[in-house]
């Protein structure tokens, strides 16, 4: 016989123990939730679908022993100079303040190993970031902080920044804990005050003047570098075009489930669309344009392992990029971190942020237990360029194998070669969403 | 040192502007005749030059300046001398939406009225405008200084920093965190000398009529009583 529930300790749908919370603290702090890392709810994503790898139809190749290139070029439309990458697999923009300045030299160093790029963020580009990455790209955000002409010219690419996954048509807060003298100084503000990042650029509003922005970042420096537009996934078919015909040679798409350093809760949880909506409009875009090919396509939001990495490329993806996985890989979210040859205990640091390992999206304070976001003589200490280097590289390594294994399987000696004929969903929402057949049926919804 | 003339109607932008990174030398004149509204003159300059664009520039002329003098004889469109580091901008005529937005240095000097925004995101350099300015200017201003002669329309220096504002004629309205200050001897003498260094168009303003604005810095925590300002 099922468990007898009594009536008088029936949990309310609408009203479960978090809507509680939620109204409780709202309640008694007059103050909305601001927090990092991504959309924490179950969404459609990636893990509902799954490839059809070889068999009689398709002809497999060998796993460990036929080539299977990863060799990604990007930035071919208009630039002198286009980027080429061994892998499709790069790290997001996220700001110095945000991080420290360990850990942006640990993704320097651990993607310049690898072979891919990394992208600086919010507040400018340091030195150690600069030294460290062969393949750095440049954010104009609409802030500004710490963009000039100098670092513009040392860039790789530029990416205008329109908007992230997890906050389209937000701006930016960096609270004043991490507003650190270094970090006040590169965005010309007093030191630890609340700093707001605009949600607009300064100097351009609309495709039409961003057109004439991008010329002009184009003739700064010589038409050289490839200028890409990032926007976050809300009308993407629209802003993906919009973007194109800015003149964008590469176009960023970031679903909501992509991480942030500080958001309010609302937007990370409310706004935009998931990933592989995003990923199916994108697409769409550039084909009704005739762009596919000839302008990029760069997937993040979500992106943790090669099996996601492949799912993107055979939708039609160029490359991916990836923030909160690479932060994972540093050791977020761990219960130990690594100083001085030892391991130590982190929990009663997560304890403090009223959290615990698995759990934490607490970036937002700066006072995070293992080292990564924050700008704290102390707790960066424990995390060295070195050990976060070799952690991070391992992980890219490891999703790039399993890309290609996945590639292999279906069949390709590239896996740019990846199709959507390779895929299939697994939920109708799925299939509906990415416009594939649901598995073991022709029958893709709304088509 | 030399001087070389361009004209935009043989020559176009992209030409002009290499020759400005690559072949120029420090303390060239340039000429550029015949502007046409072309967007993207003289920007990204990265020496000491001597830049005269005759006629009307378009968007972003001066963009990202380093160390140049650009004269502009006409008007100048959105963004002229966006995120400028260091030398001089000086538009003859009239300046659109954005002038000088995110300047991180240099002085921005304007003859006839800026349109929306001026000086918004400023974060260093000073701007010097004769006549008036449009909404919202000097918004999120970060530092540097503004020098307005005319009047100011709605939400000046809305969330201001540490930017300082100086205008001489009426406010339609000042933005959010952004008051009247009384001015002290330091202001005067920065006016004073702003309004030198704006050149021979400005030696009739008098520094004494000019009224100081800033930030009242109560933006600068983010605060839930602040009823939605922040
Ligand atoms: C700590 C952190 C800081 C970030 N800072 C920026 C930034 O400065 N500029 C930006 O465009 N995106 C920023 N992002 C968003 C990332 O560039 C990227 O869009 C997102 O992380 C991708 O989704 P994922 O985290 O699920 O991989 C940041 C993300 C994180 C986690
Ligand atoms: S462990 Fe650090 S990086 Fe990870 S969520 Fe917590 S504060 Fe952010």
């Amino acid at each position: 016989m099922a468990e007898h529930k009594s009536i008088s300790k029936e949990e309310s749908y609408s009203f479960d123990r978090s809507a509680i919370d939620y109204i409780r603290n709202a309640a008694a702090h007059g103050l909305y939730e601001i927090r990092g890392m991504g959309a924490k709810r179950k969404l459609p994503s990636f893990d509902d679908l799954v490839f059809l790898g070889a068999s009689n139809s398709r002809y497999p190749l060998e796993g460990y022993r036929e080539k299977c290139s990863t060799k990604t070029i990007l930035g071919t439309r208009f630039a002198k100079k286009p980027i080429e990458l061994e892998i499709p697999i790069t790290i997001a923009g996220m700001s110095f303040g945000s991080l420290s300045a360990n850990v942006k030299e640990a993704l320097g160093r651990a993607a310049t190993e690898v072979g891919t790029s990394t992208t600086t963020g919010d507040g400018g580009m340091t030195q150690e970031e600069r030294q460290s990455s062969k393949t750095l790209v440049y954010q104009c955000l609409p802030s500004r902080y710490g963009f000039n002409p100098d670092d513009l010219r040392k860039a790789d690419a530029i990416e205008v920044v329109i908007g992230q996954g997890a906050k389209p048509g937000g701006g930016g807060m960096l609270l004043g804990q991490k507003v650190s003298p270094r970090v006040a100084g590169m965005r010309t503000l007093p030191e630890g005050i609340d700093q707001r990042s605009a949600c607009r650029h300064p100097d351009w509003t609309g495709p039409d003047d961003l057109a004439i922005k991008i010329t002009e970042l184009r003739e700064i420096t010589d038409w050289e570098k490839p200028i890409y537009v990032k926007v976050g996934a809300t009308r993407t078919f629209n802003d993906v075009k919009l973007a194109v015909h800015s003149g964008a040679d590469v176009v960023v798409v970031d679903g909501m489930q992509g991480g942030t350093a500080a958001t309010q809760t609302c937007f990370i949880e409310h706004i935009g669309i998931p990933t592989l909506a995003a990923v199916k409009q994108a697409v769409a875009a550039l084909e009704d344009l005739d762009m596919k090919g000839k302008v990029q396509l760069i997937v993040s939001g979500g992106i943790r392992t090669g099996a996601d990495v492949a799912k993107a490329l055979a939708m039609g993806a160029d490359a991916v990029s990836i923030g909160q996985g690479v932060l994972i890989a540093l050791g977020c979210n761990g219960e130990t971190y690594y100083q001085n040859g030892e391991h130590h205990d982190a929990s009663a640091d997560y304890a403090a942020l009223g959290t615990c390992a698995g759990f934490c999206h607490h970036c937002h304070t700066g006072k995070c237990p293992v080292g990564i976001t924050t700008q704290d003589e102390i707790l960066e200490q424990r995390l060295t360029p070195e050990v976060g280097a070799k952690h991070l590289k391992n992980y890219l390594k490891t999703l790039n194998m399993e890309l290609t294994t996945i590639a292999r399987a279906c069949g390709k000696q590239n896996v740019h070669h990846l199709e959507r004929e390779d895929l299939v969903a697994l939920t109708i929402e799925a299939a509906a969403m990415a416009g594939l057949p649901l598995a073991g049926t022709n029958w893709i919804p709304g088509m | 040192m030399g001087s070389v003339t361009f004209d935009l109607e043989q020559t176009p932008v992209r030409e002009i502007n290499h020759f400005i990174h690559k072949d120029a030398d420090i303390g060239d004149k340039i000429a550029i005749t015949n502007a046409g509204g072309a967007h993207s003159i003289a920007c990204g300059c990265d020496k000491e030059l001597e830049i005269i664009i005759d006629g009307h520039a378009g968007y972003y002329a001066g963009g990202m300046n380093k160390d140049a003098e650009i004269t502009i004889s006409g008007s100048a469109g959105t963004g002229v001398g966006e995120n400028m580091m260091s030398g001089k901008i000086h538009v003859k005529g009239f300046a659109s939406n954005g002038a000088g937005a995110s300047a991180h240095g240099g002085l921005l000097v304007i003859n006839g009225d800026a349109g929306l925004r001026c000086g918004i995101s400023l974060k260093g350099g000073d701007i010097v405008v004769g006549g008036s300015v449009g909404s919202f200017s000097g918004f999120m201003a970060q530092a540097g200084r503004m020098v307005i002669c005319g009047n100011a329309a709605d939400a000046l220096g809305d969330s201001l920093y540490e930017a300082i504002i100086y205008l001489r004629g009426e406010v339609k309205s000042l933005g959010a965190d952004a008051q009247f200050e009384p001015m002290t001897d330091d202001d005067y003498a920065v006016v004073a000398e702003l309004l030198s260094q704006a050149g021979e168009d400005f030696k009739k303003f008098d520094p004494k009529e000019f009224k100081r604005i800033a930030s009242s810095k109560s933006l600068y925590h983010w605060n839930s009583d602040a009823n939605q300002e922040y």
